[in-house]
């Protein structure tokens, strides 16, 4: 009679493992939908932008250096947008990397923990505040503003744009970097005291050194923010797709093309419309490209001091 | 030392001086950006504060500025919030346990992670484009609340899966340990120890990764979101506006007016993340002292 109650036991424990094995399998799924994202983005803008490109040949897209894809005579090089980007890319990183660098290195080698905790957290409400607040900023506050100082300034122009997509990307510059230089090891600061050495030299010869793929990696991180951004830009840097270096005129970005034919009436199946699937995936592999890179420095750096 | 090597040896008072003054440009940066969030603060509270009163929160949008309100908007965002919170909270935790608790280590589970890692820095316009082309589109929803909803989800379930994990990699292995020798199960250790022990840490990734989900625009303009909605939606299938895409839309128009009522709305959204973030510190800080 002593085995009955053991076999249900064991029934019971199959029956749990079963259950368990299902729960399981369910877990898996939602894990494997984040492959299936990456799967059906990449999907979705090769099969859009492979009928696009079979009327628009790829040269003509890339080294095009007119971009008039919804008015006659339509032209598809998309140099124009890509400069435009760039434009906005490097004025936010003129901002940025400065002021995200040198607070990074503020909280992290002089301020007491009492202005760092106080600090650190202010930064990174800037990081929160919705693109398109940074969008009405720029528009209302600092394009007036550049008007007042620069009067030829256009009402939409890529520097207004470039300073708040800047503002915007700090706290990721400061708060990655802060990071890379607290993972310096104490004992070469402290070999850099034992030398003579100020307190700047060893933040500016010892420390941000020891921490400069990480620092990179969150310049590219950064970078590629403020690639892919987009109602600020399209708020306050126009609609003018052209290749320019004045950052006082208006400009288009790859992003506020996007935005720009979304919110017209462009059917859906013309090339206008598979435009956006095209310039899409050059924005989807260039920022790709960006954080693949980014986050391998940033796996590689860990491990140098762990 | 010989006096050649002596003139070497850079100047003591200059390095020192020069450290001084280093450090005080560091500090001056690094409080250059809370200035600018206060200046940032300043000017849409001085731009919108007039335009904020109980008629703009139950107002329809409106051509006239005066009788302008967010009602259609506000009630959009709500209804794209919640189907948002449904979907995503379920999946991204679930996700997170799987990684934390069910995975073993290997190629297949490395790939799961950097693929979470590299969704997280796509351009939430580029889930804009998914969404379409999916959602609206292939699945034919339209351009509905639901939509925007699992369009929303796919863009924040990176956040709240890597957040979930870290609260999960929180609770201590003894408790996990201390199942599992009273012969629980994997799933009822989880089920019963970890999750309740990393549900504060889940509940305030979760908040923040919805409160990013509020003000995301561009996705919903791709997507189709309405710009002049003068109904509050009834189900997922309705068409829908949200807060951001009626700021946005009144800030694209030239007139001052219009202007003003977009800094209102914009006061509207910070209020509301401003809430939902101190509710995620909230339930952060008492979760410290308990422990």
């Amino acid at each position: 009679m002593a085995t009955a109650p053991a076999t249900a036991d064991l029934a019971f424990a199959k029956k749990r493992r079963l259950g368990e094995g299902g729960i399981k399998a369910v877990l898996f799924v939602c894990a494997l939908l984040s492959i299936f994202t990456t799967a059906g983005i990449i999907l979705v803008l090769a099969r859009e932008s492979w009928t696009f490109f079979r009327e628009i040949p790829l040269p003509d897209f890339l080294f095009g250096t007119r971009w008039t894809p919804l008015l006659v005579p339509r032209s598809y090089g998309v140099l124009p947008l890509l400069g435009g980007t760039a434009m906005i890319v490097i004025g936010s990183a003129l901002v940025a990397v400065p002021v995200g660098l040198a607070s990074a290195i503020y909280l992290s080698e002089y301020a007491s923990e009492r202005v760092r905790g106080i600090v650190k957290p202010i930064l990174e409400i800037l990081a929160g505040v919705p693109t398109v607040v940074y969008g009405y900023f720029a528009l209302t506050s600092v394009t007036p503003l550049l008007r007042a100082v620069i009067p030829a300034t256009n009402i939409f122009n890529a520097a207004s744009a470039a300073v708040v997509v800047g503002i915007m990307i700090l706290p990721t510059v400061a708060s990655l970097c802060d990071d890379a230089l607290r993972a310096v090891p104490r004992s070469l600061r402290e070999a850099g005291f034992a030398l003579g050495a100020t307190r700047h030299e060893v933040a500016t010869q010892v420390v941000v050194p020891g921490a400069l793929s990480g620092i990179i990696a969150s310049f590219i991180l950064a970078a590629s923010r403020a690639f892919g951004e987009t109602m600020a830009v399209t708020l306050a840097a126009g609609a003018t797709p052209k290749l320019t270096l004045n950052p006082l005129e208006s400009i288009q970005t790859i992003t506020a093309y996007i935005v720009q034919v979304s919110l017209g009436d462009t059917p859906a199946g013309g090339v206008e419309y598979k435009t956006i699937f095209a310039v899409g995936a050059l924005l989807f592999v260039i920022t790709l490209g960006m954080n693949v890179v980014a986050n391998r420095v940033l796996r590689r750096y860990q491990e140098v001091y762990e | 030392m010989t006096a050649s090597e002596w003139r070497g040896v850079p100047n003591l008072v200059r390095r020192h001086r020069q450290s001084l003054w280093l450090r005080r440009l560091f500090k001056a940066l690094t409080w250059l950006g809370v200035v600018l969030l206060a200046i940032l603060l300043y000017r849409i509270a001085r731009q919108g504060a007039g335009w904020v009163d109980w008629d703009f929160l139950t107002s329809f949008p409106s051509r006239f500025p005066v009788r302008a309100g967010i009602k259609s908007a506000l009630a959009g965002t709500i209804w794209l919030i919640g189907l948002t919170a449904l979907i995503s909270i379920p999946v991204g935790v679930a996700a997170a346990v799987y990684l934390e608790e069910f995975s073993r280590p290997g190629r297949l589970k490395t790939f799961i992670e950097i693929n979470i890692a590299n969704l997280a820095g796509v351009p939430s316009i580029v889930y804009g484009i998914l969404g379409l082309a999916i959602f609206v589109r292939g699945i034919a929803l339209g351009r509905s609340v639901l939509a925007g909803a699992l369009t929303m989800s796919l863009l924040i379930l990176p956040v709240i899966i890597i957040a979930a994990r870290e609260a999960i990699k929180a609770v201590p292995q003894s408790l996990r340990q201390g199942a599992m020798a009273l012969g629980a199960t994997r799933w009822q250790t989880v089920r019963h120890h970890v999750l309740p022990g990393a549900l504060p840490g889940i509940l305030t990734g979760v908040i923040l990764a919805l409160s990013r989900a509020i003000g995301e625009t561009a996705p919903l303009i791709m997507i189709g979101a309405l710009s002049y909605v003068a109904f509050v939606p009834e189900g997922p299938m309705d068409g829908f506006t949200a807060l951001p895409i009626q700021i946005f839309n009144w800030t694209s128009r030239p007139q001052q007016e219009f202007h003003g009522l977009a800094a209102g709305g914009i006061i509207v959204l910070l209020v509301v993340l401003l809430l939902m973030n101190a509710a995620a510190v909230a339930i952060r800080h008492r979760f410290q002292r308990r422990r």
